[in-house]
């Protein structure tokens, strides 16, 4: 007996649908479980161990990179959520003016702009500054990285902003709250899920951060992923896979949590 | 006595292209204890009219008085009135009770008296045992009392509410019709009400300001709304009307003999210190005229067909001007008008019950 | 409310006031951090190498003209620079490629999302999505553990004696093409599903009602229907694979080079940052040419911030 007639069916859609997750996964399942390999091979299993993750715990580089990719992630992931949230509130809380698409058109650049280019570009322009002024510090991480994390701490701000009921802070303020206090009182209780959000995606590009960390910094001032990546060059034992697999955790988490606080409910 | 509010030549566009003028020139007094309505359709003007004296919004130009002070650049957290939002924008993080005590909590008041005041709210609107319940956990007919009480709380000289039954189903609307007017009553406060509801207005107000496109139309009692309606849109928006063509033939001050296309003449009302002459357009409500034999009618046509409504039927009458008309009637049970579809009949309206509409 | 015919009054200009400051601190770092350092990088493009990196500051057309042509050592005649223009063309080439592969994959996985129950949708989407946000030199190189010489496929192939000696798949274009495919993925599936999420299916029954068979269903009604989409995602993969740096460094082993790696060929090796700055330039021109065009075609569906 013939099929019932599916409207919605394509012919080899399911299975091109399959293979992509598939395809999409594979790599990334092996990848964690070959850091659990208690060989040095990252192809060949030789059992269970979890000697690659004490390997890379007792790597004194690895530990000097993975404290300098959280501070830096904590400085850059604060600094430009603070900054996010006073910039999404002058975009959605005063009235359209002159310069608004500028103002939109900065703050998305470093979405817009291709990575190697903004490296390149802060790689000259602080090259300059290390000459004049001889400071070589972390600072220079930082505020590179507070730069491009702005776009991604305002864009989920932003959206909770624009998704709230103005008349709600209309209210507070036709029941006598002076602007500060709508804000503390009115705004701030329920932008918090949006500032979380914010904050932890900006966190999670600090954190994963490749292009513009390799090319702003200074000798000694690897970070996980950069760390990671001039191990690439050399044999590859499993403990690369074992901090790609710590730092998977890290960003699974973070997304899972973060696609649950977009949606709590204004 | 100064007005409540006074409204000078108000003025509001939103520049764009091309610009969209929201409020031509309005000026309104409204009085002190006055239930006062403004009615029209969505985009009449008249929410933006309230979200300026609330100060929301800014006026392009005119002025702005409440007793006779000057609100223009009063920002809205130093204006004393209050406002109930269409949307309640109940504070979703608060308790019923927090609500209602944030407009005095914001003043400074001391804790007792707040509390003092809360309390005397909810028992007014009758939330009493809601006091603790999160905004989200009430029902609609519920948040729209907590909005009320938050708006009466820090007790306004003048309330603003902005279509704020227009979410409730029909029975409990009706409930709330009576209940706001009570409150108006036993508070004192100058209501200022919105709504696009014809029948809420009527029923509410003490006087009602008509609006459409940017524009004040008539401003004045129910009664003298719905029976003296001064132009064309008035008469439309309000109730149901037939228009009747008809010519001047003397008037001295309101009152105008006009002739109509059967060539009879009856009185009717002219709209106060207008002097028309010429072809005019009359409004006569259905429920203001009656069916009669040709003869006796002052215009004449065939019953073209019968609609029976239960409280009343309507009489569809095709003229012999080539105009419509329809006749409303109580139906009662021992009583029925004699006339069937096709019958040659005359419609009939007593002098003074038709109105002049101004062009 | 932004401008009256009469001169802004108080409250406009307090909250204008308001707005610029709170803008500042944001707007100052970006400055600073962003868009001062591209200023300077034009500048660059103008002067002159200096020996060991950094520049000379004078005045000099060099980069520019290095950028696609090249002057003889012996004897100053100009011809194209084949060198550049070799790796241009396979940036543009394997951008395309990824981004037909990208399409190849991703349309029928977007329209397999689209198509499950709504309560099943967001958790398909979050599969697509997860691989999005983790490190894209973590997913580059979980690649590079399959297809390398040691790695996974090569030794489940010699372990089953299909193949004696391993496959050489790493370390040239088509080891490019398959990471960036794999790394960009999800910015295809993500468009093409929000426009495939609001294709009404009654138009689709409508096509099947008036005699059209799948293929035509296909071509005539939904590809045209979920068209934005389609291109939205061919423009958000083609932008980064034009640039991409990771992936071809880890992929292409150092000699199959895109212009991003050529662009740090030149703070390198090179030492000719005005020529790195020139190239860099000139990569932000091409991608804001193609950023232009997609807003030009999408912004007649409505204001395009989001």
């Amino acid at each position: 007996m013939a099929k019932r007639f599916d409207i919605q069916r394509m012919p080899g859609f399911k299975t091109i649908a399959a293979v992509t997750f598939v395809l999409l996964y594979m790599p990334i399942f092996l990848l964690v479980i070959y850091s659990f390999n208690a060989g040095t091979s990252i192809a060949i299993w030789e059992g269970f161990s979890w000697r690659w993750y004490v390997s890379a715990w007792d790597n004194q580089q690895v530990q000097d990179a993975t404290v300098r990719s959280l501070i830096i992630a904590f400085w850059a992931s604060a600094i430009s959520t603070t900054l996010a949230v006073l910039a999404a509130l002058a975009t959605t809380r005063t009235p359209k003016f002159k310069g608004q698409s500028a103002v939109f058109a900065m703050i998305n650049q470093p979405l817009m702009v291709p990575e190697i280019v903004t490296a390149v570009a802060l790689l000259i322009f602080f090259a300059m500054i290390k000459v004049a002024t001889g400071y070589t510090g972390l600072l220079y991480l930082i505020i590179a990285h507070t730069a491009f994390c702005i776009p991604f701490a305002y864009l989920p701000i932003r959206a909770r902003l624009t998704g709230m009921d103005l008349a709600l802070e209309q209210a507070a303020a036709d029941l006598y709250a002076p602007p500060f206090r709508v804000f503390t009182r009115i705004t701030l209780p329920q932008l918090w899920p949006g500032i979380l959000a914010g904050a932890m995606l900006a966190f999670v590009i600090s954190l994963d951060d490749v292009v513009i960390t390799e090319f702003v910094k200074s000798a000694g001032q690897d970070t996980l992923p950069t760390y990671m990546l001039g191990q690439l060059r050399r044999v590859v034992t499993p403990e690369v896979n074992a901090i790609s697999t710590v730092l998977l955790g890290i960003s699974v988490t973070m997304v899972v949590a973060f696609t649950a606080l977009s949606k709590l409910k204004t | 006595m100064t007005a409540a509010i006074s409204v000078r030549n108000l003025r509001k566009v939103y520049p764009g292209t091309p610009d969209v003028v929201a409020l031509a020139d309005a000026s309104i007094d409204i009085q002190d204890n006055e239930f006062f309505t403004l009615l029209g359709p969505s985009g009449c003007g008249k929410t933006t009219l309230l979200r300026m004296i609330a100060g929301f919004e800014h006026p392009t130009s005119g002025t702005l008085t409440m007793h006779g002070e000057d609100l223009s650049d009063l920002p809205p957290y130093k204006r004393p009135v209050n406002t109930v939002f269409q949307s309640y924008a109940l504070f979703p993080h608060m308790t019923v009770a927090q609500n209602i005590g944030f407009g005095l909590e914001m003043l400074g008041k001391p804790k007792a008296e707040i509390k003092q005041t809360v309390d005397e709210m909810m028992e007014l609107v009758k939330m009493t045992e809601m006091a603790d319940r999160q905004t989200g956990q009430i029902s609609g007919g519920q948040q729209q009392r907590v909005a009320l009480a938050r708006a009466l709380a820090p007790r306004p000289r003048v309330l603003l509410l902005d279509e704020p039954l227009s979410a409730l189903d029909f029975k409990l609307r009706k409930d709330m019709q009576l209940e706001l007017k009570r409150l108006q009553m036993e508070t004192g406060i100058t209501f200022i009400f919105v709504t696009h509801d014809q029948e809420e207005a009527l029923t509410m107000s003490d006087r009602i300001a008509v609006m459409s496109a940017g524009t004040i139309r008539q401003i004045g009692g129910p009664r003298d709304i719905y029976d003296h309606p001064a132009e064309r849109f008035v008469a439309d928006f309000i109730g149901d009307t037939n228009f009747v063509p008809a010519e001047v033939a003397t008037h001295k001050g309101t009152d105008a003999d006009v002739t109509l296309s059967s060539g009879k003449v009856v009185t009717a009302r002219m709209p106060e210190g207008e002097q028309m002459q010429g072809k005019v357009t009359l409004a006569v409500r259905p429920e203001h005229a009656n069916i009669s034999t040709e003869a006796e009618g002052l215009l004449p046509g065939t019953l073209s067909e019968v609609v029976y409504f239960g409280t009343d039927t309507h009489y569809h009458v095709a003229l012999d001007d080539g105009t419509g008309f329809v006749v409303r009637r109580q139906n009662r049970p021992d009583e029925t008008s004699g006339f069937s579809t096709g019958d040659r009949i005359g419609v009939q309206f007593a002098p003074g019950v038709g109105q002049v509409l101004r062009d | 409310m932004a401008e009256h015919s009469p001169p802004a009054n108080a409250t406009e200009k307090r909250a204008s006031r308001v707005r610029w400051l709170l803008l500042a601190p944001a707007l100052l770092v970006l400055l600073f951090a962003a868009s001062g350092p591209l200023l300077i990088t034009l500048v660059y493009s103008v002067l002159t190498p200096g020996d060991y990196g950094g520049v000379i500051w004078q005045p000099s057309g060099d980069a520019w003209f290095n950028v696609i042509l090249q002057r003889d050592i012996f004897d100053d005649t100009l011809s194209w620079s084949d060198a550049h223009l070799s790796i241009f063309w396979r940036s543009v080439k394997l951008s395309l490629m990824t981004t037909v592969g990208c399409i190849i994959f991703g349309f029928p996985t977007a329209y397999f999302i689209a198509t499950r129950p709504k309560k099943q949708r967001d958790l398909w989407m979050l599969l697509i999505i997860i691989p999005f946000w983790t490190n894209i030199l973590i997913r580059t190189f979980a690649v590079v553990e399959l297809i390398r010489n040691e790695g996974t496929i090569n030794t489940v192939l010699m372990w089953s004696g299909i193949i004696d000696a391993p496959i050489q798949m790493l370390f040239t274009e088509f080891s490019i093409l398959v990471g960036m495919i794999y790394v960009y993925l999800p910015l295809m599936v993500l468009p093409l599903y929000a426009s495939m999420e609001r294709l009404d299916f009654s138009l689709v029954e409508a096509g099947y009602d008036l005699y059209a068979t799948r293929m035509q269903v296909l071509k005539r009604i939904i590809l045209p229907l979920v068209k934005p989409g389609v291109i939205a995602g061919s423009i958000l993969v083609f932008v980064p694979s034009l640039g991409a740096y990771v992936t071809p460094r880890v992929m292409g082993g150092g000699n199959q080079l895109m212009i991003g790696n050529l662009i740090e060929l030149q703070f390198g090796q090179g030492r000719n940052w005005p020529l790195g700055a020139a190239l860099s330039i000139t990569l932000l021109a091409i991608v804001m040419v193609a950023l232009m065009a997609y807003v030009r075609t999408a912004g007649k569906e409505g204001p395009g911030h989001g």
